[in-house]
C-alpha cells in the first residue's frame, strides 16, 4: 500500500490554501505533517480523505487514482481518524469499532463471526479490550482515541489518515496512541498519514516529516533533516533561542539587560534556577557552560548573557575572567552545580570568588 | 439480545392488548366473548358488525400505521440533524403539510372539485417539503441546532395560522370540516383510507429498513460515514424524502399529531438500549403505533361523547417523555 499526491491543490471556497502539495508515503511509512496552527495540515489532509474537494492535482492510493476508485473500493483501502471527539448516543465503544466493518458488510450491515472477531482484536491491539462494553460517551477523551484507533485498525486498510490524533490527550495517551500507530505501522505494513503539533513527539514517530507553511509543503525530509539548526523555529515564526530541536524544549522569553544574577550551573543543574528567574523577570549570567552542555540551549534561551566554551573543551581561565567580571557586575550568585570534574574544574574558582566577595547566595529570594 | 427479545416482545403484547381495548370500548361497549364472536366473522346484529367492521377497525389500523408512521419520520430527522429533539412537527414539517393541504382543499371545493386520498397526499408531501427546504437553509445558515429547532417552531406557528385564517374565512360546509381535521383526528377513517394508508407507509417504512446500514454509518458524523463507502449526500436526500413522506401521509389523514414524532424513537431506544436502525426502525413503528392507539382511544373515550384532538392527548403523555429526554442529558 502507499499513498501519493501528486501537486495536490487543497482549499476551502475558490481559492486553493495550499498549492502543490507532492508527498508520498510508502509501505511501512510514517509520514508526519507539521506546521503552525492554520497552515494547512488539516485542509491537506481532508483533500487527502475527500471530505474537502480537491481543487487541482491528484491523489494515488495504491498507484490508482482516487478519482477512479467507488467509496466503497476506498473505505476498503483507506481509514480516518480525526482530532473532533466524536458524540455518540447509546453506542457501546464496541458498536464504535465495529463501524470500521462496515465496507465488509451485506445489505443489513450484520457483523459475521469474523468480523467481531476483527473488532475485538483491534480493540486488544490499542488495549482497550476492557471498556469494550462501556457507554462511548462515558470515557475518557483518551480512551476515546484508543478507541477511534481500533475503529480505524479493524476496518483493515493499508492506509490511515490522522489528523491531529493525540491533540486533547494528556502524556500517557500521546504516547500510547503513536507507539500503536507506530507497531500497527510496522506489522501491518501500513502507510501512515498524520498531522502533529508534539514537535518531540512527531521526530519520533515519523519517517518522513513534511513542513506546511500556510502556502504550500515548505520542506520534506527525514527527521533528522528537519530537526536541524534554526528550520523549525522560523517554521513557527519563533525566535532561534525559544526552541531546541535537538531536546524538543520550549523556553518563554527570559529578562535582558544588564545581569543582576550569575548561576554557575552545568549538566543541567541550572535548569530550575534558570526558570526560576525567567518567572521572576530577573536578568542573569550563566556560565561557564560548553556548548554542548544539557543546559545550554535553556540558558541561552532565557540568560541575559551565556559564558560559553567550545563543544568538549574544558573551562578555561579567559572563561573564569569573564565570569568574574560578571560576578563584580550583579547583586548576588547562585551555585547550584555540585559536580566538580577535569572539564569544569576551573568553575569552582568562580565559586571561590563570590563566596570571598559574600555575593553568593543560596536562594533567589536571597538575591533580592 | 435478550433485552431486544423482551422489548420486542413487551411493545407487541401492549400492541395487541390496546387493539381489543380500542375494538371493545366506545358508545357502545362489547363484552370480550362477543367480539371475538364478531370479529371471527359470526353472529350479532347489523349494528354491532358495522360499528366494529366499518368505524373502529379502520381507525384502529390508520392509528397504529400513522403512529409508526410519524415515529419513523421523527427517527429519520434525528438521524439526519443528529438532534434528539428534531421530529415532523417541532420542526413545522407538519404544519407545512397542514397548509398546504387546507389551501389545496380549499382551492379544489371552490371549484366544486372533491379532492382524493391520493391528491391529499401528495398536497402535504409537497408541504413538507417546502417546510424541509426552509429548514434546511436555515441549518446550513444557523448551524446551531437549539436555533433551528426554534426557527422550527416559528415556521409552524405561522403555517397554522395561515391554515386557520383560511379555515376561518371559508365558509363552504366542507371547509367547516376542515376545522375537525386541522386539530389532529383519526375520526371518520374508512377502509379506502387505510388501504391507501398501509400502501404508502408500508413501502416508505421498508424503504427506510434497507437504509439502516447507512444510516447507522451515518451516526457518527458525516466524514466517517463517508470515508466507510456512505454516499453521504444520496443519504441525506433520501432519509428527507422519506421522512417527509411518511409525516405527510399522517397529515393528510389525521392532520397534525405532535410529540409522538419526538418521544417514541428516545423511548424505543431507552428501552432497547441501542440505537441501531435496523431494530430501531421496527421498533419505532411499532411502539409509535401502540402509543398513538392509546392515545386515540383516551381522545374517544376519555370525556365521551365528546372527542378530544388526538394531540392534545399526546401532548399530555408525551411531552413529559421530552422533558425527562431533555433533563437526562
Amino acid at each position: 500500500m502507499s499513498i501519493r499526491t501528486d501537486r495536490l491543490d487543497a482549499g476551502y471556497g475558490k481559492q486553493p490554501l495550499i498549492k502543490g502539495v507532492t508527498l508520498f508515503a510508502g509501505q511501512e511509512t510514517v509520514l508526519t505533517l507539521i506546521g503552525p496552527n492554520g497552515s494547512g495540515k488539516s485542509t491537506v489532509l481532508k483533500s487527502i480523505t475527500k471530505q474537502l474537494k480537491k481543487m487541482g492535482g491528484a491523489v494515488y492510493l495504491d498507484g490508482r487514482d482516487m478519482e477512479t476508485l467507488k467509496g466503497a473500493q476506498i473505505a476498503k483501502k483507506m481509514s480516518i481518524v480525526m482530532t473532533e471527539p466524536l458524540r455518540t448516543e447509546f453506542m457501546s465503544c464496541r458498536d464504535v469499532v465495529s463501524s470500521g466493518r462496515y465496507p465488509y458488510t451485506g445489505r443489513l450491515g450484520i457483523l459475521s463471526a469474523g468480523d467481531w472477531e476483527a473488532v475485538d482484536s483491534a480493540l486488544e491491539i490499542v488495549g482497550a479490550k476492557e471498556i469494550s462494553y462501556r457507554d462511548f460517551m462515558k470515557i475518557s477523551d483518551g480512551q476515546r482515541q484508543r478507541v477511534m484507533l481500533a475503529r480505524a485498525i479493524c476496518q483493515d486498510t493499508g492506509a490511515l489518515i490522522l489528523d491531529e490524533p493525540v491533540s486533547f490527550l494528556d502524556m500517557k495517551y500521546k504516547l500510547d496512541i503513536l507507539g500503536n500507530i507506530r507497531k500497527m505501522a510496522h506489522e501491518r505494513k501500513l502507510s501512515v498519514i498524520l498531522s502533529l503539533h508534539e514537535l518531540d513527539l512527531a521526530r519520533m514517530v515519523s519517517d518522513v516529516v513534511a513542513c506546511v507553511d500556510g502556502e504550500k509543503i515548505e520542506r520534506i525530509g527525514m527527521p533528522e533533516e528537519i530537526f536541524e539548526g534554526d528550520y523549525i523555529q522560523s517554521l513557527y515564526g519563533v525566535e532561534a533561542d525559544s526552541f531546541d530541536p535537538v531536546l524538543g524544549s520550549m523556553y518563554l522569553p527570559g529578562a535582558k539587560g544588564v545581569p543582576k544574577v550569575f548561576v554557575i550551573g552545568g549538566g543541567g543543574s541550572g535548569i530550575p534556577s534558570y526558570y526560576h528567574l525567567q518567572r521572576k523577570n530577573i536578568s542573569f549570567a550563566a556560565g561557564a557552560l560548553c556548548e554542548n552542555d544539557l543546559e545550554y540551549s535553556a540558558a541561552k534561551a532565557l540568560a541575559a548573557e551565556v559564558v560559553s566554551v567550545p563543544a568538549f573543551h574544558p573551562v578555561g581561565d579567559r572563561q573564569v575572567e569573564r565570569g568574574k567580571l560578571l560576578i563584580d557586575k550583579c547583586a548576588g550568585c547562585l551555585c547550584p552545580l555540585g559536580n566538580f570534574g577535569p572539564v569544569n574544574i576551573k568553575n569552582r574558582e568562580l565559586l571561590e570568588y563570590a563566596r570571598k566577595a559574600g555575593k553568593l547566595r543560596h536562594c533567589i529570594e536571597d538575591v533580592l | 439480545m435478550r433485552r431486544y427479545v423482551i422489548s420486542f416482545g413487551a411493545i407487541f403484547a401492549l400492541l395487541t392488548g390496546l387493539i381489543m381495548w380500542n375494538v371493545g370500548s366506545g358508545s357502545v361497549e362489547f363484552a370480550p366473548g362477543e367480539l371475538i364472536e364478531i370479529l371471527s366473522g359470526g353472529g350479532a346484529e347489523g349494528t354491532a358488525r358495522r360499528i366494529i367492521w366499518d368505524i373502529r377497525l379502520p381507525r384502529i389500523i390508520a392509528a397504529v400505521f400513522l403512529g409508526g408512521s410519524l415515529s419513523v419520520s421523527g427517527y429519520l430527522l434525528q438521524s439526519f440533524f443528529g438532534n434528539p429533539i428534531a421530529g415532523p412537527y417541532v420542526l413545522g414539517i407538519s404544519s407545512g403539510a397542514k397548509l398546504s393541504v387546507a389551501l389545496t382543499m380549499i382551492f379544489l371545493l371552490e371549484r366544486g372539485i372533491q379532492i382524493g386520498s391520493f391528491g391529499m397526499i401528495a398536497a402535504a408531501f409537497a408541504g413538507s417539503l417546502v417546510s424541509m427546504g426552509f429548514i434546511l437553509v436555515i441549518s446550513v445558515r444557523v448551524g446551531k441546532m437549539p436555533l433551528l429547532i426554534v426557527c422550527g417552531i416559528m415556521i409552524g406557528y405561522i403555517c397554522s395560522a395561515v391554515t386557520d385564517f383560511c379555515i376561518t374565512f371559508a365558509d363552504d360546509s366542507d371547509i367547516v370540516n376542515l376545522h375537525n381535521w386541522s386539530m389532529g383526528s383519526f375520526s371518520g377513517m374508512n377502509w379506502g383510507n387505510v388501504r391507501i394508508i398501509i400502501a404508502v407507509v408500508c413501502t416508505a417504512v421498508i424503504l427506510t429498513f434497507f437504509l439502516s446500514k447507512p444510516i447507522g454509518a451515518y451516526r457518527m458524523g458525516e466524514a466517517y460515514a463517508a470515508n466507510l463507502g456512505v454516499n453521504v449526500r444520496g443519504l441525506r436526500v433520501s432519509l428527507i424524502l422519506l421522512s417527509s413522506l411518511l409525516s405527510a401521509c399522517v397529515t393528510a389523514f389525521a392532520g397534525p399529531i405532535s410529540f409522538v414524532g419526538i418521544a417514541v424513537p428516545h423511548l424505543v431506544k431507552t428501552m432497547t438500549g441501542t440505537a441501531k436502525p435496523a431494530l430501531l426502525i421496527p421498533g419505532c413503528f411499532l411502539c409509535g403505533g401502540a402509543l398513538t392507539l392509546f392515545c386515540d382511544g383516551m381522545a374517544r373515550t376519555a370525556f365521551a361523547p365528546t372527542e378530544l384532538s388526538i394531540s392534545s392527548v399526546t401532548a399530555v403523555f408525551l411531552a413529559p417523555v421530552v422533558i425527562g429526554m431533555m433533563l437526562k442529558r
